[in-house]
């Protein structure tokens, strides 16, 4: 009943991807304590260039088409636009206004329909998490939404004969897995190096016909499912974190001093041994 | 393969759960770490404390659990769960959850907790609120589900007020495993669920065990020497783990040290990577990042070593130099000799007595 027709050829692997505000330029406003996001551009979220990369080695080493999946603002193209520049064969945007506040219960429904419209696919790649909500519950959910296998925090996957085979980062060890397509995988953050955009994909995109946006009605997917008000959580209040004091003593001058200054406060305040 | 959208009402769910992760023969820290928060919850609400334990042959994991401060222990035993699997796990929680109707049911985050809440919570439709760090009980009796919002410098106060069970998971190291006693008693059920081949869809081939050459792990060491871009090449953290082994401590790295290739992931403090809370916490040419912020500032000290005295990282520190690190590490690594006995200023002394 779910996933595609088997033995697409060549595989499709379907990548989710979404677009967060640049990690790195990320500032906390010293008097506000609150996130500086003005003027703060953005970026494909690093783990999921990562999941991209993975998909697109293995359309290099044995053939695939690659479609990439988000779900958002129409703002959102510029990085699916990169992803074509990089590689990606198509991109698909969900777009729709009803689906604002969404969180991962209806992402993962909304994704998993769109996946299904998109007609067959051998697998299913996502980022371990996302750099902003950081929750790394919308990858499973979606295999949960499809009844297909799922393999988490993978460095690498090879197809071969049918199935995956996948290398996946325990906390006490490195772990192979083997399992039948489709098949969905999240991808490690760090694993890999994303290329960069190349001229020919860059002319893919400018001729257009690469990108489509379709909405909830599109799709198929039910009004009474997805947005905010549909969403089992929503974020009651946020509250500035008051950090314990912490003592602030700076150690200057020469160096010899200054770290014989800081020795003498460390051993001091039991912080450590002698 | 979900619930639908039809609720329940919700005052048919009773009680909190937490899932037992076993591994290696023992349960997961985060595990024992999680019924001491999950036990408060539990008589805040007037409601048992029952662990929830998949596996094969895990009984007497199950009687040492009680002693953390279970009231109950719900074991499935199948020979399919000898280890974690996110089909089959998925199908007993899910089963187990529907039987008995929870009101809250708390994951460890580990690679598997996040594996199986997030699998689960889109099955049973229900919410789940990631690596929180503090919970409460709202004026309606809902659990108040506390996380660090995006970059760690602020909390948000998630709500599930519809769906039952209310889920959340929690990252290592946020709480503290509450005293063992092995005279507590507690009830031991053995529940059934149909499983079957078919519900093992994926095989595990091979497991390589990370050997503990690197030495201490991060997580587990009273005191972190955390390196950031600063460093500029990889081979400069071989300085910081002297500067750690002298201090008993361990190495860590920021994502942009981790970024460049210095260091693997699996040493990165932060929001991708691990939370550490030690008793002193060195960061060295660590900017500080709001990410970064979110995987240390728990540590009861920060030693901030810093070239740049706009570090956003100073405003935290216990303690700061202002310098080039190049500089302070070595002279903190020969001062922390010479304190030493036998160190380099006594052999020094000894050296010069017998000339």
């Amino acid at each position: 009943v779910i996933g595609g027709p088997p033995g697409i050829d060549p595989p499709r692997i379907v990548v989710c991807i979404k677009q967060v505000p640049k990690a790195q330029e990320l500032q906390v406003d010293p008097v506000t304590q609150t996130l500086k996001r003005v003027g703060v551009p953005s970026e494909i979220n690093p783990p999921d260039a990562n999941a991209l990369e993975l998909a697109l080695a293995l359309k290099d080493r044995s053939g695939a088409e690659v479609v990439v999946l988000s779900m958002g603002p129409t703002s959102f193209d510029e990085s699916l636009e990169r992803a074509i520049g990089m590689g990606a064969d198509r991109a698909v945007l969900l777009t729709d206004r009803i689906l604002g506040g969404s969180d991962t219960v209806p992402t993962a429904y909304a994704l998993s329909e769109t996946i299904q419209k998109i007609g067959g696919y051998d697998l299913i790649l996502c980022g371990e998490e996302t750099t902003d909500a950081s929750t790394g519950h919308v990858g499973p959910g979606i295999a949960g939404h499809l009844d297909i296998p799922q393999i988490t925090y993978v460095s690498d996957v090879r197809v071969a004969e049918g199935k995956i085979r996948a290398r996946r980062t325990a906390e006490d060890g490195t772990e192979y897995w083997e399992t039948g397509m489709p098949a969905l995988c999240t991808v490690n953050f760090g694993c890999n190096k994303p290329r960069a955009p190349t001229l020919t994909g860059k002319i893919r995109v400018k001729r257009g016909g690469v990108l489509v946006h379709w909405s909830c009605a599109d799709v198929g997917i039910d009004p009474k499912k997805v947005g905010l008000l549909n969403s089992p959580t929503i974020v009651a209040k946020v509250d500035t974190i008051k950090l314990p004091p912490r003592a602030g003593r700076l150690f200057t001058g020469d160096v010899k001093d200054a770290v014989r200054a800081l020795l003498e406060a460390l051993l001091g305040d039991g912080v450590i041994a002698p | 393969m979900t619930d639908g959208h039809v609720l329940e009402d919700k005052s048919h769910f009773r009680g909190v759960w937490v899932f037992l992760e076993a591994r290696s023969g023992g349960l997961r820290d985060v595990s024992t770490q999680l019924i001491g928060e999950a036990r408060r919850l539990a008589d805040l609400r007037g409601m048992p404390l029952t662990g929830v334990l998949p596996g094969h042959g895990v009984d007497p994991l199950a009687e040492h659990a009680i002693g953390y401060g279970l009231d109950r222990v719900l074991v499935v035993d199948h020979p399919i769960l000898d280890i974690y699997r996110s089909r089959p796990y998925a199908t007993v929680m899910a089963q187990l959850i529907r039987r008995h109707k929870p009101e809250i049911v708390l994951f460890g985050a580990s690679k598997n907790g996040r594996d199986l809440g997030g699998r689960l919570h889109a099955i049973l439709e229900t919410g789940l609120a990631a690596d929180c760090v503090k919970f409460d009980i709202d004026g309606e009796g809902n659990l108040d589900m506390i996380r660090p919002s995006f970059g760690g410098k602020s909390l948000a106060h998630i709500l599930c007020k519809k769906h039952r069970p209310q889920m959340a998971s929690v990252r290592r190291n946020v709480f503290v495993a509450p005293p063992h006693r092995p005279d507590r008693t507690g009830e031991i059920l053995h529940e059934s669920i149909e499983l079957s081949p078919a519900d093992v869809d994926a095989t595990l081939l091979e497991f390589q065990e990370f050997t503990n050459e690197e030495g201490l792990r991060p997580e587990e060491a009273a005191i972190v020497v955390c390196g950031g871009y600063g460093l500029g090449d990889a081979k400069h953290f071989a300085m910081l783990q002297d500067l750690a082994d002298r201090l008993g401590g361990a190495v860590a790295a920021s994502r942009k040290a981790v970024d460049s290739g210095w260091v693997p992931k699996m040493l990165q403090v932060g929001q991708t990577g691990m939370t550490v809370r030690p008793r002193l916490y060195i960061a060295i040419g660590v900017s500080g990042a709001v990410q970064h912020l979110a995987g240390m500032q728990e540590s009861e000290k920060i030693l901030v070593i810093n070239l740049d005295a706009k570090a956003s990282l100073f405003e935290i520190a216990d303690y700061g130099i202002v310098g080039d690190l190049f500089e302070v590490v070595p002279e903190l690594i020969r001062q922390l000799d010479e304190l030493k006995p036998g160190g380099v200023a006594s052999r020094g002394a000894l050296a010069a007595e017998a000339r």
